[in-house]
């Protein structure tokens, strides 16, 4: 599902990558955790899974799609193929819940209909029926952030990508979007979420990658917190 | 097919959407814009107007040939003859010397000094024929044949090339032209400036939007459901500024009409203009149209250019 090989990344003219040969393979419907302190590397890759930037170096395959070959009009369409979460939610504040996971479905023509049916399942899944008519600013971090994975899952992506869901959030509140993330890959999504929390770590047993200064030190399945 | 139709169909409503939400920005856009747009339609209208007048003053021209009394009817024809088979003669026409007498009669009605000169009895003026050049800058062809000997011997008086007149028209012609310029020059700076201040608002109207076409981009919108919204947008700008100055023209002549007495300025026939203005309405309306949204289109396409580019480096 998702396949980076020795992949390189270099800001500018800055000696030391970001990334320093990231070798990585994910199989489908699985729950990767990528941990690492601020400034390992976490964000670098998922941008470049998002195409957001660009590898200096290496090869990155999703769902077989080879990003060397990938044309900037193309770009649009690899994204509908992933949801993102992103740690400041990047919900618009000026709409509503409904709204807010609407757009996803409206930026890839679908009819009002459908997305009138679609989006309130969507909302029951991340628990928050009922709130479709309230802003971003009434709820509180978990529920936006719940409101930001019912849009990054809306088109049924086979990939959810979380950047620190939980990092804004207190124990209950990140508790509930990590459990919406199970449920999320037990539907058959792939899962990868960056987290710098030991106690979420250590509480999932899932695969955890650890990246260290732009390289991947551990690779290990249902692991613990081990920094 | 029903997805494109979708999209479509919200781009334009976003487009119009924003339109409503930026009018205060737009304002300074569209007021530079009715601007441009009327100093087109002035510059065309002044010069078709001119070009009116020109060949209104160009038809009027004529090479007159003084006949002496005693040239008979024979001679007289075959003058006339040989003078039409001339290359650049459009047309010949005698005038008799009652015809001419008339005319002048006619002409100095209030000028009883110059009246008192002639009289049916004594008429001094001559019988005339009037050629009709096609081209005024060849008349050298037909000055030639006058100036023969045979032909000289048969007029009372040198031929008049209406000399003057072809200077008035030299005039205008050489101001038609530098209008010509001078108005092609305003229309390219005020397009210019229009583009320049079209880009602005929107690069405004884009930054007011940032974070949402940012989340746009992350979510997989396309290039142009992105840029979509903003084109409709200055082409609405468009499309309102041609309406206005069309108005604008319109209320001008109606104002000039009724104001000015005598509508002619000169050499400017407004009469001429208000008329080809109204019969023209659509197509000028339509041209306005035109110029107005590629002005629109062209300066927000640019304006997002840069927005909307992915990152290409490594």
């Amino acid at each position: 599902m998702i396949l980076l090989d020795r992949v390189t990344k270099k800001y500018g003219r800055v000696a030391t990558p970001a990334l320093d040969r990231i070798s990585l393979h994910v199989e489908p419907k699985e729950f990767v955790i990528v941990v690492g302190q601020s400034g390992a590397g976490k964000s670098t890759l998922l941008k470049l899974l998002t195409r957001e930037e660009r590898q200096t170096s290496g090869k990155i395959i999703i769902g077989g799609i080879d990003y060397d070959k990938l044309k900037d009009k193309d770009i649009p369409l690899l994204r509908r193929k992933i949801g993102v979460v992103f740690q400041d939610f990047k919900l618009l504040p000026n709409r509503t819940v409904f709204e807010n996971v609407a757009f996803a479905l409206e930026i890839v023509g679908m009819g009002n209909r459908e997305i009138r049916h679609t989006v309130p399942k969507v909302l029951d899944i991340v628990n928050l029926k009922g709130k479709e008519k309230r802003m971003p600013l009434e709820l509180s971090g978990g529920e936006r952030q719940r409101v930001a994975i019912a849009r990054a899952i809306v088109r049924q992506p086979k990939i959810l990508i979380a950047d620190e869901p939980t990092g804004n959030l207190d124990p209950k509140h990140a508790w509930d979007v990590i459990s919406v993330l199970e449920k999320i890959n037990r539907y058959g999504t792939t899962v990868l979420l960056t987290t710098h929390n030991q106690e979420i770590v250590n509480k999932l047993k899932r695969r955890v990658v650890t990246i260290q200064h732009g390289q991947i030190v551990s690779d290990r399945a249902k692991a613990a917190y081990n920094l | 097919m029903k997805r494109k139709f979708v999209t479509f169909s919200r781009i334009i409503n976003t487009g119009v959407v924003n339109f409503i939400r930026n009018a205060w920005l737009a304002i300074a856009a569209m007021a530079v814009m009715v601007v441009t747009l009327t100093t087109v339609l002035l510059s065309l209208l002044a010069n078709t107007t001119f070009n009116y007048t020109i060949s209104q003053i160009t038809s009027k021209i004529d090479v007159s040939v003084y006949l002496k009394d005693t040239v008979t009817d024979q001679q007289r024809s075959k003058l006339m003859t040989e003078l039409k088979e001339l290359p650049n003669t459009e047309s010949v026409k005698f005038v008799s010397k009652e015809e001419v007498l008339k005319k002048y009669m006619e002409d100095n009605a209030g000028n009883a000094e110059l009246l008192s000169a002639v009289s049916q009895t004594d008429n001094p003026l001559p019988a005339t024929i009037q050629i009709k050049p096609r081209d005024l800058n060849k008349l050298e062809e037909i000055k030639q044949y006058l100036t023969k000997s045979d032909v000289a011997a048969l007029q009372s008086d040198q031929p008049s090339y209406s000399g003057d007149r072809k200077e008035a028209i030299d005039k205008i012609t050489h101001a038609t032209n530098i209008l010509q310029k001078v108005g092609i020059i305003a229309v390219l700076i005020f397009a210019v400036i229009s583009v320049l201040i079209i880009f602005n608002t929107i690069q405004m109207a884009i930054f007011n939007r940032r974070d949402e076409l940012t989340i746009m981009r992350l979510l997989g919108a396309s290039t142009w459901y992105i840029r979509g919204p903003f084109v409709v947008e200055s082409i609405l700008y468009g499309i309102i500024s041609a309406v206005a100055s069309v108005l604008l023209i319109n209320s001008a002549f109606v104002a000039a009409r009724s104001t000015l007495e005598a509508t002619s300025l000169g050499l400017l026939d407004i009469n001429y203009s208000a008329e080809y203005f109204r019969e023209h309405f659509w197509t000028l309306l339509l041209l306005q149209l035109g110029v107005g949204i590629l002005i629109g289109a062209a300066s927000s396409t640019v304006a997002t250019q840069r927005y909307l580019k992915f990152k290409t480096h490594k």
